[in-house]
C-alpha cells in the first residue's frame, strides 16, 4: 500500500519538476478563444503577477519551471492530504 | 483553461463565486462517507497529480495547447465530491501562488472546472460502469468518454457564463464555436490521460478506483 503511494507521488514530482520543461508555451483553448476574438483586451493583470512564483517560474526567471512544479506539487500534496486526512471517517473501534 | 480577472463581469462573477462556494461546501458535507483511512491519502495523490499534469500543456493546433482538467479522473478514482475538493484545492494554489486564473474569476474557474466538470465526468462515468467493469479496455473506454464529456462541458460553461456577463460583447456564436472547436481536440487529450491514468491504478490497486467500488454493498448482506 505505502509502495503504491510513494509511486504515486514520486510521478507527480517527476512530471511537475521535469516534464513540465517540455510543455507547450502556446496559449490554451480558452486564452486562445479570448485573444483571437479580442476579448482578451479585458483581461486584468493578476493581483499576484509579480509574485516570487508567478507563471510557475522564479522571479519571472523559467528557468526555474522545474522549481516552482515541486513547490506546487509539495503545497498541493500538504493541503489536500491535511483536508482529507482531517474530513475522513475515523474507523470505529 | 483558466479565466483571468476581468473576462466576466462583477455581479456575474460575485454569482459565480457564490455558486462555486456553494457546491464546494455540499461537496466538502459529502466528501466524508468517501474519505477514510485508505481514500484520503490517495485523494491527496490525486489532487497533486492534477495539479502536476495540469503543468504539462500539449500542443493541439499550430499556436494553440491544451491540458488536464481532471475532473473525470478524479471522479473516477475518488468519487465526485472528493474529486471536486481536489480540483478546487488545485485552482486555489494555482490562483494565489503561481498567479495561474484571476482572483475574481475563481468563481467562474471552479465552477466550470471543479463543480461542472466533475460532475459531467462522474455522471457519464457512472451511466457506463457495467462497460468499465468488464475489463481494462472498457474501463479504458469509459475513462476517455467521461472525461472527453468534462472538457467539452466545462469550456460550455465559459460560453454560457460569456453569453451571460461577457466583457467585450463578442457575438456569442463565434466565442461557442471556437470554445468547443478547440476543447473538442483537447478532449481528446484529456480522455488519453484519463484512461492510461485510471487504467495503470485499476492494474496495480483495482480497489483504489472508486468506481469500481460502485454497489458492491447491497450484495454482501446475503450470507
Amino acid at each position: 500500500m505505502k509502495k503504491f503511494f510513494i509511486g504515486f507521488a514520486l510521478v507527480s514530482l517527476l512530471i511537475a519538476g521535469v516534464l513540465s520543461y517540455f510543455a507547450s508555451g502556446d496559449p490554451d483553448g480558452l486564452d486562445k478563444t479570448v485573444e483571437d476574438t479580442g476579448i482578451a483586451e479585458h483581461a486584468q493583470e493578476h493581483p499576484f503577477a509579480g509574485s516570487t512564483f508567478a507563471d510557475y517560474a522564479l522571479g519571472g526567471d523559467d528557468k526555474f519551471t522545474g522549481l516552482a512544479g515541486v513547490l506546487g506539487v509539495i503545497v498541493v500534496l500538504a493541503v489536500s492530504f491535511g483536508l482529507f486526512w482531517f474530513l475522513r471517517k475515523k474507523s470505529d473501534a | 483553461m483558466h479565466m483571468s480577472d476581468g473576462l466576466l463581469n462583477a455581479p456575474l462573477s460575485v454569482a459565480l463565486l457564490v455558486i462555486a462556494a456553494v457546491g464546494v461546501g455540499i461537496a466538502l458535507v459529502r466528501a466524508r462517507a468517501d474519505l477514510d483511512d485508505r481514500t484520503a491519502p490517495m485523494a491527496g495523490l490525486v489532487a497533486t497529480f492534477i495539479f502536476a499534469v495540469q503543468m504539462i500543456n500539449f500542443p493541439i493546433l499550430p499556436g494553440a495547447s491544451g491540458h488536464l482538467l481532471g475532473g473525470a479522473l478524479a471522479a473516477i478514482l475518488v468519487g465526485p465530491y472528493v474529486g471536486a475538493l481536489c480540483v478546487t484545492i488545485v485552482l486555489v494554489v494555482q490562483a494565489l501562488l503561481f498567479a495561474d486564473g484571476g482572483l475574481t474569476a475563481l468563481g467562474a474557474n471552479v465552477t466550470n472546472m471543479a463543480l461542472i466538470g466533475t460532475a459531467a465526468g462522474f455522471l457519464v462515468a457512472v451511466a457506463l460502469r457495467k462497460l468499465a467493469e468488464r475489463g481494462k479496455g472498457g474501463l479504458a473506454a469509459v475513462a476517455f468518454v467521461s472525461a472527453f464529456v468534462n472538457t467539452l462541458l466545462a469550456a460550455t460553461g465559459f460560453v454560457v457564463e460569456y453569453a451571460i456577463g461577457g466583457a467585450g460583447g463578442v457575438e456569442i456564436g463565434k466565442v461557442a464555436l471556437l470554445m468547443w472547436g478547440l476543447h473538442a481536440l483537447i478532449g481528446i487529450g484529456e480522455g488519453l490521460i484519463t484512461a492510461v491514468t485510471v487504467t495503470s491504478v485499476a492494474s496495480i490497486r483495482p480497489d483504489l478506483v472508486h468506481l469500481l467500488r460502485g454497489n458492491a454493498k447491497p450484495l454482501e448482506v446475503r450470507s
